[in-house]
C-alpha cells in the first residue's frame, strides 16, 4: 500500500512576521521558510506506518513554485521514498484548488491513505483535507492524535481531538487523515538520510498534465495587523482606579 | 545532635561578643568549635578580633564554610544565630566554600558600616523607592546564581542615571563604604555578590537604549540593558549582538563588558575588546570617565576602555556602552554531529575552519556525560541522534547571506567528513525550532549540572590538542566518586570542566584543586578563560600571570581606587591590594 503525504512550504514558525507595506499579504522575501509543522507530523506518521510494515512506500507531494523542491528534499531527508512537485504559481493557490490537484494526483498514484496536516500555519484554513475527502468521496478522520491501522480489515482507528475531548472513529481505507499536534514528534533529518535523499527522484507535474483548473472564487482584499495593545498604566490610588474604570473604560 | 552543640557554642560566643572588652582572646571554646566541625558541618565565628583566630585556623587547616547554605537547614529558625541581634560592629570570618583549603578572608576593618545618615543621604540622591533595605529583596541579590556565595549586604541602591552613580560613589568613597556593582547577577565566580556587607549598586534601572545607527550598526545603550532585550531590539533592524550566551535572559550588557564575556559566537565575531567601541565609566571617587566614542578607529592616546573591559567592576562602574553590532544574516544552519573520539573533534574543527571558512559562526562540543545529564534533568529535550550513544557531540553553526549556497557548503563539508570517518552520525536542523532545540541541549548543560546536585566548575583555556586530556585525568583521579563532564567552546580552545557530585565534599575538592590549576599552568593555559576571577579565583592569578604583571595590575588598582572600595576581595589577591 502506498501512502501519500501532502506538504506545504510556509514561513518558519519561529519567524516574527510583518505585513507588506501594500497590505496584500505577509512579507516573505528574505524570510526563512520551512515545512509546515503539521505536515512534518503527517510525514512522520506516514514513515512510522511504513516502518511498522503496513505500507510499502511513502510519497511526498507539494505544489507551488520551484522553491517547493527544497521542502520536498527535507521530506526525502526525513525518509520519504519519492516526491512529486506540481508546478503552480505562488499566489492564488487556495484550499479548493489544492484539493483538486490532490484528487488528480490520487488518481495517478492510487495510494491507500492520504495524510495531510490539519492546517497550514500561514493561512490557518483547515479546509484542504476535508475538501479532498469530499472530492474523492473517501472517509475522513481529521485532527488525528492517534492512528492505529488494521491491515486485514483495511481500516484505521483514529482518535480525534475535538472541542469536547477525544473522539474515536473507525474509517475504511482508502481514507484521508489530517494530523494534529499531539500525534507524534517528527524525527530529525540525519546525515545518512540527507545523503540518500540526493538520489531519490522528484517527479515534476504541470497543471495542464493533471487537467486541473485552479481559478478561484476567492480574492484577498487586504491584510492588516491586529490593533496594537496600548500600554498599561500604574494608578496611584483606588479612587483613581475607580474613576478610570468608570469614566474611561466604562465597565462600571 | 548538632543543634545542641550549636546552641552551646553560639551561646558562649554571644556571651563573649556582648562583652565590652573586645580584645579578649577568642574563646577557649574554640577547641570545641574545631571538634564539632566536620566536612559537612559548619561553624560561624563571631568576635571583633579576627586576627586571633587566624593562626588557630591555619594550624587546623580546615574549612569554615560561610553562614548561609548549610545554615539554612538547621539554623534559620534558631533565634540566637539571627544576625539581627548583633548590632554595631560585627567582624565575621568568611571562608570560601570550596576553593583552596587555607584561604580565609577577613572583612577589611578600614571599611565603614552603614548608618542612618548614609541611608538618608542615599534617599536624597535616589529617592526612597530606589534605596532597598528589605530582607527578602536583599536575600536574592546577596546570593549568586550558583548559590555558592552569599553576602550580607544590608543595602541595595538602584541608580537611574550616570549622575546618580557618580554621586553615590563619591559619597561612598568619602565615607569609605565598600560597594559591589551588580548587573544581572549571573556570574559564575562570585564576583557579583557582596562578600560581607558591601553596598550593592544594581544597574538594572539604567536600561535605556540611547541611540542606534542603522547604517554602521553602532549601538549606544546604558549598562543595565538585558542582553536578550538588546538582541530583540536589534532584530527588528536586521542586526544582532556580537555575543550570545546561555544567560542572555538575565545578564546585562554592563556586566558582560565588565567580565569580557565570551559566549557562543566568539569564534566568528571576536571578543568584546574588539567589538566595544566606547565606554562610559564612573571611577571610585565619582569621576565620570567619558570614553563613549562611536568610531571604529581612534588612535588618540592610550586606549583606556580596555582596562575596564574585563576588570570585573574593580576599576570603575561601567554606565554606558557603545558596541558595534554585525548585520543579521538570513541563512543560519545548524548541525548536531557525533564523533567517536576527541581527536576527530579536533580534526573536524580544522576542517570546518578551512572548508566552511567565513560562514562558520559557532563550534561547540560536549561529551557523552554532558548529554546524559541534559537528557536526564531538563524537560522537553530529546536526543537528536537516538540511534546510539556516542562519545562526543559537536554543534556547528554557519551564518551567511545565501541560503542555498550555505546549505550546499555545509552538506558537502559534512558528507566529506562522514566519508573521512570524522563524523559517525549527525542531524541538520530543518527549521528554526529544531535549531533552538539543538542549542537548548548545549546551553542547558550548566542548568542540568545545577539540578544534578553539587557542581565544581572550572573554565580553562588550553591548547586544543590537550583539552580533553585534563578531563580524562580528572576521571582517573576521582574515580566513581564524582562525574566529570567536559564541554565548551572548542572553536576558541575553551574547556568548561565541571565535576558533578551528589553533594559538596572537601575530599573531592582536595582531589581537584590545586591539581587543575597546576595542570593548566603547566600547559600555559588560562585558569579562567571567560568567567573571570571574581571571588573564587582571586588568589589564583599567579597560575596564569607573571608576578611583574600582577604587580602592575595592583598599582593600577591603587591608582584608580585608592580606598579599595570597588568590589573588594576579588579579582586580585587580597593580600596584595590591601
Amino acid at each position: 500500500m502506498k501512502i501519500m503525504v501532502a506538504i506545504k512550504r510556509v514561513v518558519d514558525y519561529a519567524v516574527k512576521i510583518r505585513v507588506k507595506a501594500d497590505k496584500t499579504g505577509v512579507e516573505t522575501n528574505n524570510v526563512k521558510m520551512s515545512m509546515n509543522p503539521f505536515c512534518e507530523i503527517a510525514l512522520e506518521e506516514a514513515l512510522r506506518i511504513r516502518e511498522a510494515g503496513f505500507a510499502s512506500e511513502v510519497v511526498a507531494v507539494s505544489m507551488g513554485p520551484a522553491q517547493c523542491v527544497d521542502t520536498l528534499r527535507t521530506g526525502l531527508a526525513m525518509g520519504a521514498d519519492r516526491a512529486i512537485h506540481v508546478d503552480a504559481p505562488a499566489a492564488g493557490l487556495y484550499p479548493l484548488s489544492v484539493a483538486k490537484i490532490l484528487r488528480a494526483l490520487v488518481d495517478v498514484e492510487k495510494p491507500g491513505i492520504l495524510i495531510l496536516g490539519k492546517q497550514a500555519i500561514d493561512d490557518d484554513c483547515n479546509q484542504t483535507g476535508q475538501m479532498v475527502a469530499g472530492l474523492l468521496n473517501w472517509p475522513q478522520a481529521t485532527f488525528a492524535s492517534k492512528v492505529v491501522l488494521d491491515k486485514e480489515k483495511q481500516l484505521a482507528t483514529v482518535d480525534r481531538e475535538v472541542d469536547g475531548g477525544l473522539e474515536t472513529l473507525c474509517v475504511d481505507l482508502p481514507a484521508v487523515i489530517t494530523t494534529d499536534l499531539r500525534l507524534n514528534q517528527p524525527r530529525y533529518a540525519t546525515l545518512p538520510n540527507i545523503m540518500k535523499a540526493k538520489s531519490k527522484p522528484i517527479k515534476k507535474f504541470k497543471l495542464e498534465d493533471l487537467k486541473v483548473d485552479i481559478k478561484s472564487d476567492l480574492e484577498i482584499v487586504e491584510v492588516t495587523e491586529p490593533p496594537k495593545r496600548k500600554a498599561g498604566i500604574i494608578v496611584s490610588s483606588v479612587d483613581e482606579l475607580i474613576d478610570k474604570l468608570k469614566n474611561e473604560a466604562h465597565v462600571i | 545532635m548538632k543543634m545542641e552543640k550549636w546552641r552551646a557554642i553560639t551561646y558562649t560566643l554571644l556571651q563573649h561578643s556582648l562583652k565590652k572588652n573586645f580584645h579578649h582572646p577568642i574563646n577557649p571554646n574554640f577547641r570545641s568549635l574545631t571538634r564539632s566541625s566536620s566536612t559537612s558541618g559548619h561553624t560561624y565565628a563571631f568576635g571583633r578580633t579576627c586576627e586571633r583566630l587566624k593562626p588557630t585556623l591555619a594550624h587546623k587547616k580546615w574549612n569554615i564554610q560561610p553562614c548561609v547554605h548549610p545554615l539554612k537547614n538547621c539554623m534559620s529558625h534558631h533565634p540566637l544565630v539571627s544576625a539581627k541581634i548583633f548590632s554595631g560592629n560585627i567582624c565575621r570570618i568568611q571562608c570560601r566554600y570550596f576553593a583552596s583549603l587555607t584561604t580565609k578572608i577577613q572583612r577589611n576593618p578600614l571599611f565603614s558600616t552603614i548608618n542612618s545618615d548614609d541611608i538618608s543621604h542615599f534617599e536624597k540622591i535616589l529617592g526612597e523607592k530606589n534605596v532597598i533595605q528589605e530582607e527578602e529583596k536583599l536575600d536574592t541579590v546577596n546570593t549568586d546564581w550558583m548559590r555558592k556565595y552569599k553576602g550580607s549586604s544590608k543595602l541595595m541602591l538602584q541608580p537611574r542615571s550616570t549622575e546618580e552613580v557618580s554621586q553615590i560613589l563619591k559619597y561612598c568613597n568619602s565615607r569609605c563604604l565598600a560597594v559591589v556593582p551588580q548587573g544581572g547577577n549571573t556570574g559564575l565566580v562570585g564576583g557579583s555578590v557582596p562578600v560581607f556587607d558591601e553596598v550593592i549598586i544594581n544597574t538594572g534601572s539604567m536600561n535605556s537604549i540611547i541611540s542606534f545607527d542603522k547604517v554602521s550598526g553602532i549601538l549606544v545603550c546604558e549598562a543595565g540593558c538585558i542582553l536578550e532585550n538588546l538582541i530583540s531590539f536589534l532584530d527588528s533592524w536586521g542586526f544582532i549582538m556580537p555575543l550570545d550566551l546561555g544567560a542572555k535572559g538575565s545578564c546585562q550588557i554592563g556586566g558582560n563588558v565588565s567580565t569580557n564575556a565570551g559566549g557562543l559566537r566568539l569564534v566568528r565575531y571576536g571578543s568584546l575588546h574588539g567589538t566595544v567601541l566606547g565606554l562610559e565609566a564612573v571611577l571610585a571617587n565619582g569621576t565620570v570617565l567619558d570614553m563613549l566614542g562611536t568610531l571604529r578607529k581612534d588612535n588618540t592616546g592610550y586606549d583606556l576602555k580596555h582596562l575596564f573591559i574585563g576588570s570585573e567592576g574593580s576599576l570603575g562602574i561601567i554606565s554606558k556602552v557603545s558596541i558595534l553590532t554585525p548585520p543579521k544574516l538570513s541563512s543560519v544552519n545548524l548541525a548536531f554531529l557525533a564523533c567517536k573520539d576527541y581527536f576527530s573533534c579536533q580534526k573536524l574543527l580544522m576542517e570546518a575552519k578551512r572548508r566552511l571558512g567565513e560562514i562558520l559562526s559557532a563550534f561547540e562540543f560536549l561529551d557523552s556525560h554532558a548529554l546524559d545529564l541534559v537528557l536526564k534533568h531538563l524537560d522537553g529535550v530529546r536526543n537528536p541522534l537516538p540511534a546510539s550513544m556516542h562519545n562526543f557531540y559537536v554543534l556547528i553553526e554557519t551564518t551567511g547571506s545565501d541560503e542555498s549556497s550555505d546549505k550546499q557548503k555545509l552538506e558537502a563539508f559534512l558528507l566529506h567528513s562522514m566519508e573521512g570517518g570524522l563524523i559517525s552520525d549527525g542531524a541538520i536542523a530543518q527549521d528554526i525550532s529544531q535549531a533552538s532545540s539543538f542549542w537548548h541541549i548545549r546551553e542547558g548543560v550548566a542548568e542540568a549540572l545545577m539540578k544534578a546536585g553539587a557542581v565544581y566548575k572550572y573554565d580553562l583555556s588550553l591548547p586544543v590538542e590537550k583539552m580533553y586530556d585534563l578531563v580524562e585525568e580528572m576521571r582517573i583521579r576521582l574515580g566513581s566518586v564524582a562525574d566529570v563532564v567536559g564541554f565548551g567552546h572548542l572553536g576558541d580552545g575553551n574547556l568548561h570542566l565541571n565535576i558533578s557530585a551528589p553533594q559538596y565534599d572537601d575530599a573531592i575538592l582536595a582531589q581537584i584543586e590545586p591539581f587543575v590549576y597546576e595542570w593548566t599552568s603547566k600547559h600555559h593555559g588560562s585558569i579562567s578563560a571567560e568567567h573571570g576571577l571574581g571571588l573564587m579565583k582571586a588568589d589564583k592569578i599567579h597560575y596564569s600571570k607573571s608576578t611583574e604583571a600582577v604587580q602592575l595590575m595592583t598599582s593600577i588598582k591603587k591608582l584608580l581606587d585608592p580606598n579599595g572600595i570597588l568590589n573588594p576581595y576579588k579579582v586580585l589577591p587580597p593580600s596584595l591590594v590591601s
